[in-house]
């Protein structure tokens, strides 16, 4: 088992006639992804390297059976294509959008949550991969390898470099997700985690996260709770000065708020091995495994 | 991107939200005789950072001797670090009560944040902490919105004064409105006041959603007026995101969680990082060829570590653009590159092919940010 994708999922790329969204579209059905349609509204009927265009999720929906939808489209049109996606009865969306204003993001979560069942993966994420069976996302498989870790991340680059930490030392990967890193994500540390824990595939987990609001600090209360297998963590930004947005919209530290040292107490006293350095993470699973 | 006063008092005037009448000057010379304003009046620093009041930059003064003195007292000011380049000039209010109000977005709870207290004009932090009560808390909907009942449920809630029930609900939901039509991330006012000609707005704190700039022409007006150092302007103008700090790695990274990091493992190896510079996803040859011209700008750098992981951004792309920069060129400072992710096979290659010799390429994130440290030491 993997989380959330498998090797059934049927994905509908928005905006795939757009260069980002073609190149990793390609990529993801080059590495076994059934990416089954496209949409850009205006070209239904066409084709992109033989995967059919549809004017609509919908009618993408009905014709191929899509059940996810992986949203490339630019921030000024990301919140209606990630409303259609969800109307159109998709169960996941999994939205790799940078730049959405956060009010559009605010409102875009609340009104799937109130109309829909549909989950959101994102925005400004780079998706999730499970190795061997799928990828849904902008990762690059390279890295990855089918095996018991899962990994979550708020950060997209940053996820890349725990997974390649733990590759290199030929450990593998249930699933791996980045829930991004704006002020609305989609999916939680938390929500990710409950699944982590049920998923028979899945015998530890590595947990990535940053400055910036207090998802960690939920995440560690959850994990003290309800997480009884081990977890690793890293957290971005332990240097990084107060009052400064780093370039993610949420990593800030404001007031005594955020801050990395509080990030890593909350973990550590959940039983979390915080590590220091990202490049430690496949030696501290290792050490656990 | 956080307002001066003065700029969000002009969208307060926008939305028709009653402020002090007032004028905004930059020199002595730029105050009208015939200002129109009546004494007592308050001259007012407009800096970004809080305890103004204490530092000497408000001062009433009630009559024009006063005020030339204050203002001549006041620009140029050092207020924490940060020169007074510009005043608001405001007559001042018969203060009869004084509250807090703001709206913010709250993460956690991915709903609005309308926070309510009769304990304004005073720290909003002091009061959460020491008397918690007073805070009226109230989550909004982002699809629902505002709805009038309960504001006056919260107006009742925070006691204040039930008189101005109807002033305050008109305000308040202004307030929103600006909050919302206009991409803010925080609207708070402290104090805002109920004074002898009613409620008003006594100051203003507007922090701007800069995603949303596509959508806000007046943004770029506000931006405009924001001191902020040269190199982060030329930056932004050339798509990069960039944050001077204060040592002497230079860093250029892909994403902002990678690039935190890697200002931490600099840090972790005895350095210090000069910058924060994100090149962000799916970066082209250029954007990295401008990022390079962004740390030439900087007298600081010493060193310069490039750490790459590619998903959305190409390594082969990010090489070219390396290459572009440095190749044929006497290098200011010694380069180190680690290259990971999507077609790094092929970026190295290139990069080993035209590879200036103050380049040094690394394999691993731990390693390259070794090399970096030593070679601005």
């Amino acid at each position: 088992m993997s989380i959330l994708i498998n090797e059934d999922t049927k994905v509908v790329v928005q905006g795939l006639t757009g260069e980002q969204g073609k190149f990793h579209a390609l990529r993801n059905r080059d590495y076994g992804t059934k990416i089954v349609a496209g949409t850009r509204p205006g070209k239904g009927g066409e084709k992109v390297e033989g995967i059919p265009i549809f004017n609509t999720v919908k009618d993408a929906v009905e014709e191929t059976g899509a059940n996810t939808a992986l949203t490339f489209v630019p921030p000024a049109f990301a919140m209606d294509a990630v409303l259609e996606a969800g109307d159109a009865g998709c169960d996941l969306i999994v939205c790799i959008t940078e730049g959405i204003p956060a009010k559009d993001e605010a409102k875009m979560y609340d009104l799937l949550k109130i109309n829909t069942n549909t989950k959101l993966l994102g925005p400004n994420c780079p998706g999730l991969i499970s190795p061997g069976k799928s990828n849904v996302g902008i990762m690059p498989h390279e890295i990855t390898q089918e095996g018991n870790v899962g990994v979550v991340s708020r950060s997209g680059t940053l996820t890349y470099q725990a997974v390649h930490e733990l590759t290199r030392i030929n450990i593998g990967q249930s699933t791996c997700i980045g829930i991004g890193g704006d002020p609305v994500p989609g999916m939680s540390f938390i929500d990710v985690l409950e699944r982590f824990q049920l998923d028979s595939q899945t015998e530890a987990i590595v947990m990535i996260g940053e400055i910036g609001g207090s998802a960690e600090e939920e995440a560690a209360e959850y994990i003290k709770k309800h997480v009884s297998k081990p977890v690793v963590s890293y957290i971005a930004g332990v240097t990084a000065p107060p009052g400064k947005k780093m370039g993610h919209a949420g990593a800030i530290v404001s007031g005594n708020k955020g801050t990395a040292s509080a990030k890593i107490e909350a973990l550590t006293k959940a039983g979390v091995n915080v590590v220091k350095n990202p490049t430690k993470i496949g030696q501290a699973i290792k050490d656990i495994i | 991107m956080n307002l001066f006063e003065y700029q969000g008092k002009e969208l307060y005037k926008k939305f028709s939200i009653p402020t002090p009448k007032s004028t905004f000057i930059k020199s002595q010379s730029e105050f009208p005789s015939n200002h129109g304003l009546s004494f007592p009046l308050v001259v007012k620093a407009q800096v970004q950072v809080g305890g103004r009041g204490k530092a000497g930059g408000i001062k009433v003064a009630s009559n024009d001797i006063e005020l030339d003195q204050f203002i001549d007292d006041i620009l140029g000011m050092d207020i924490k670090g940060h020169i007074v380049e510009s005043l608001l000039i405001e007559e001042a209010s018969e203060i009869i009560n004084e509250y807090y109000i703001s709206f913010t977005l709250d993460r956690s709870e991915k709903k609005y944040l309308m926070m309510l207290s009769s304990k304004g004009g005073m720290d909003i932090e002091e009061v959460a902490e020491n008397s918690p009560n007073d805070l009226i808390k109230h989550y909004i909907s982002p699809a629902v919105g505002l709805i009038e009942s309960d504001v006056v449920t919260a107006i009742t809630n925070a006691k204040l004064d039930s008189e101005y029930k109807d002033q305050l609900l008109d305000i308040i939901s202004k307030l929103y409105n600006l909050f919302v039509d206009n991409d803010c991330d925080l609207v708070e006012v402290n104090p805002l006041a109920i004074t002898s000609n009613g409620v008003s707005a006594l100051d203003s704190k507007v922090s701007l959603d800069m995603n949303a700039e596509y959508r806000h022409e007046e943004f770029q007006e506000f931006e405009k007026d924001i001191p902020i150092p040269d190199s982060e302007k030329f930056a932004k103008s050339k798509g990069l995101n960039f944050i001077k700090l204060d040592g002497s790695v230079g860093i250029i990274g892909n994403g902002a969680g990678l690039v935190m990091s890697t200002l931490d493992v600099v840090v972790e190896h005895g350095g210090k990082a000069a910058n924060f510079l994100d090149i962000g996803g799916g970066a082209k040859a250029e954007t990295v060829t401008a990022a390079l011209e962004v740390l030439e700008t900087e007298d600081d750098v010493k060193s310069v570590l490039i750490n790459i992981f590619g998903g959305i951004t190409r390594c082969d792309l990010v090489a070219k653009g390396i290459v572009e920069a440095t190749s044929d060129k006497e290098l200011k400072w010694p380069i180190t590159v680690r290259l990971d992710g999507t077609n790094s096979k092929e970026g190295l290659e290139i990069l080993e092919k035209n590879k200036n010799k103050n380049i040094t390429i690394s394999g691993s994130m731990d390693e390259a940010a070794r090399i970096a440290v030593k070679g601005g030491q």
